[in-house]
């Protein structure tokens, strides 16, 4: 301001425009401070208060045996082999069904792109998993793996290793299957969608062109449909490998856990409100919690995700 | 070559019809089973007699039509509150310049990666201290939150679509703010909301891992976690056609959105994260 004496006319301007972005940024933090608070609220305040739960010994229903014990939850939770189970079952869900739902959504992708007809009829048939209730998936596909009122083992008995009497939740790799149908059935609309998007941005001249110049069908594919929509494989690969490492509902409803098919999500959850273990079920939380931060950071990492890119923020 | 392709085309197409729709179908099958018939056993698809008696048994549980009341009532709520504070921050991320706008958006998208069921510990106890445990309330706070993220970063893409210099032409042709606001902006943005609206909804219906941990009751209890009461002492036996029945009745709602609004939510879906 001390500018003022020496240009008496420039100042008001200049004051008016900087009061005028200063009141956009208090209007603009306004705005956003409700959501902000409402978010951190559920958030970072309670995954405060598990980091504090879980440097105790404290179990609901003997409160007053609360006692500190440092870091002693997380070397129990990290030298018992459970965790390690529940986390190799979190991962093989995760893995095996984003990468079938990576291909069988491309597929989508591709047939939605490239069909004229019927659009509506497709695109109401791909949102129906989207929408209904995983417990819903669950169930249905539980029923469908029953071993009395299931057809799958009806339907596919001439498989050498499918009979009438296979019982899909008798052992641990048959429910692991039924387990990923279901989590990939409910979700590869998802990426479907996201790739459909994608697919949308491929210019077709590219395509004519390479196709001109006589590039095979897996010619164009590889190398001008694939690296062109290179950031929404991206985005969709993050978004459903994080939401696949949180499997619980799938587990819960279809094998409770039974044949060592729990995964973390579940595991913690058991800790909290079947056994009541407040101490250790937070120190199993912020566990997952890490486990989430590090997934993210590793998939943005080396798949150089960039988020803002992909949404045209850049 | 083109003969081939189509071909291609028209069997992925029934081919994705099947895959999607046969998991309905089979449930919807199911629920006209009679009890008897799944009781014993019945690997076939299709019902040997077909009943409405599952139907009637349904409508006629109270613990179910409560759970039905409790999941309307909370999805609803959260959406209508979710939505409205979503639509405020989205504005001001699309057309206002402040401090912190990168941060908000980096906020939101962390939240949406958030596992649930960390919180389920803490939510738990802090619940249960100030008696939001097994209440209305309880549910539809961590739903706003959870929410928040998908609703903001879609009406956000939305809003960036829009001319919002028409609001000022109206104003220059004797508009009055609330007028240039109310004719022009509310109709353009409008889509984008319901967009919002619609996937917020999905979300709270669906939820699952908190509406079985913050309740205990059928006071608070939604329908995914009451479902998950109706199995019984043995999960390997669960009571097939009547859990296919209620499982076909919470499928209304979502096919009837789905049917209204495809285009939307397709919209929705892939304007949040891509570039479109």
């Amino acid at each position: 301001m001390t500018t003022t004496a020496s240009t008496p006319t420039a100042a008001p301007t200049r004051r008016h425009t900087s009061d005028r972005a200063t009141a956009e940024n208090r209007l603009g933090l306004k705005l956003v401070a409700p959501a902000v608070a409402l978010m951190l609220l559920v958030t970072a305040y309670p995954m405060l208060q598990a980091l504090y739960l879980s440097l105790f010994r404290y179990r609901l229903t003997t409160p007053g045996e609360k006692r500190f014990v440092g870091l002693g939850n997380y070397v129990t939770a990290l030298t018992d082999s459970l965790f390690w189970q529940d986390l190799f079952n979190t991962v093989v869900i995760m893995v095996v069904s984003v990468a079938v739902e990576l291909v069988i959504g491309f597929a989508f992708a591709m047939v939605m792109h490239r069909i004229i007809v019927a659009r509506g009829l497709m695109r109401t048939s791909i949102l129906i998993p989207y929408g209904i209730i995983t417990v819903v998936s669950a169930f249905a596909w539980q029923f469908a793996f029953s071993l009395n009122n299931g057809f799958i083992n009806g339907w596919f008995q001439w498989l050498p290793w499918i009979s009438p009497d296979t019982n899909w939740f008798g052992a641990h790799w048959p429910a692991m299957f039924a387990i990923i149908v279901s989590e990939i059935w409910k979700t590869t609309p998802f990426m479907a969608l996201l790739l459909l998007a994608g697919l949308s941005q491929v210019s077709d001249d590219m395509l004519e062109a390479a196709q001109v110049d006589g590039a095979t069908w897996w010619q164009r594919l590889y190398k001008v449909i694939l690296p062109n929509m290179r950031a929404a494989i991206m985005v969709a690969v993050l978004f459903r490998a994080l939401d696949a490492f949180r499997i619980f509902d799938n587990i819960f409803v279809m094998t409770k856990g039974a044949q060592g098919t729990e995964s973390s999500s579940f595991l913690t959850y058991r800790q909290v409100i079947e056994q009541f273990q407040l101490g250790m079920g937070s120190a199993l939380s912020v566990l997952l919690f890490l486990a989430v931060l590090l997934l993210a950071f590793l998939i943005v990492r080396l798949f150089r995700v960039d988020l803002a890119q992909a949404r045209g923020e850049a | 070559m083109r003969g081939r392709s189509a071909a291609g085309i028209w069997a992925g197409f029934v081919l994705i019809l099947v895959w999607c729709l046969l998991p309905v179908v089979w449930i919807l099958s199911l629920s006209f089973k009679p009890v008897s018939e799944t009781t014993v056993g019945s690997p076939h698809f299709l019902p040997e007699t077909w009943t409405i008696q599952n139907y009637k048994d349904i409508i006629a549980n109270p613990d179910f039509t409560r759970a039905l009341f409790n999941s309307f009532g909370i999805a609803l709520i959260s959406t209508g509150l979710a939505v409205l504070f979503a639509t405020f921050a989205a504005y001001a991320i699309a057309r206002l310049e402040f401090r912190g706008k990168r941060l908000v958006l980096s906020l939101a998208l962390a939240i949406a990666m958030f596992p649930v069921v960390s919180l389920v510990g803490p939510l738990f106890d802090m619940w249960r201290a100030i008696g939001l445990f097994n209440t209305w309330p309880g549910l539809i706070i961590p739903y706003m939150s959870f929410t928040l993220p998908l609703a903001i970063w879609t009406l956000s893409a939305f809003f960036r679509e829009i001319p919002w210099e028409m609001e000022q032409a109206a104003q220059v042709d004797g508009a009055t703010s609330w007028q240039a606001f109310r004719k022009v902006i509310v109709p353009l943005a409008a889509p984008g909301v319901f967009t919002a609206a619609i996937l917020t909804f999905f979300f709270a219906w669906n939820e699952f891992v908190l509406a079985i941990s913050l309740t205990s009751t059928t006071a608070a209890r939604t329908v995914p976690a009451q479902l998950s009461y109706f199995v019984g002492p043995d999960p390997f036996n669960p009571p097939y056609s009547q859990l296919a029945t209620a499982s076909v009745v919470v499928t209304i709602p979502v096919v009837v959105i789905v049917l209204l609004f495809q285009r939307r939510i397709v919209a929705g879906l892939t304007s949040g994260a891509v570039k479109g």
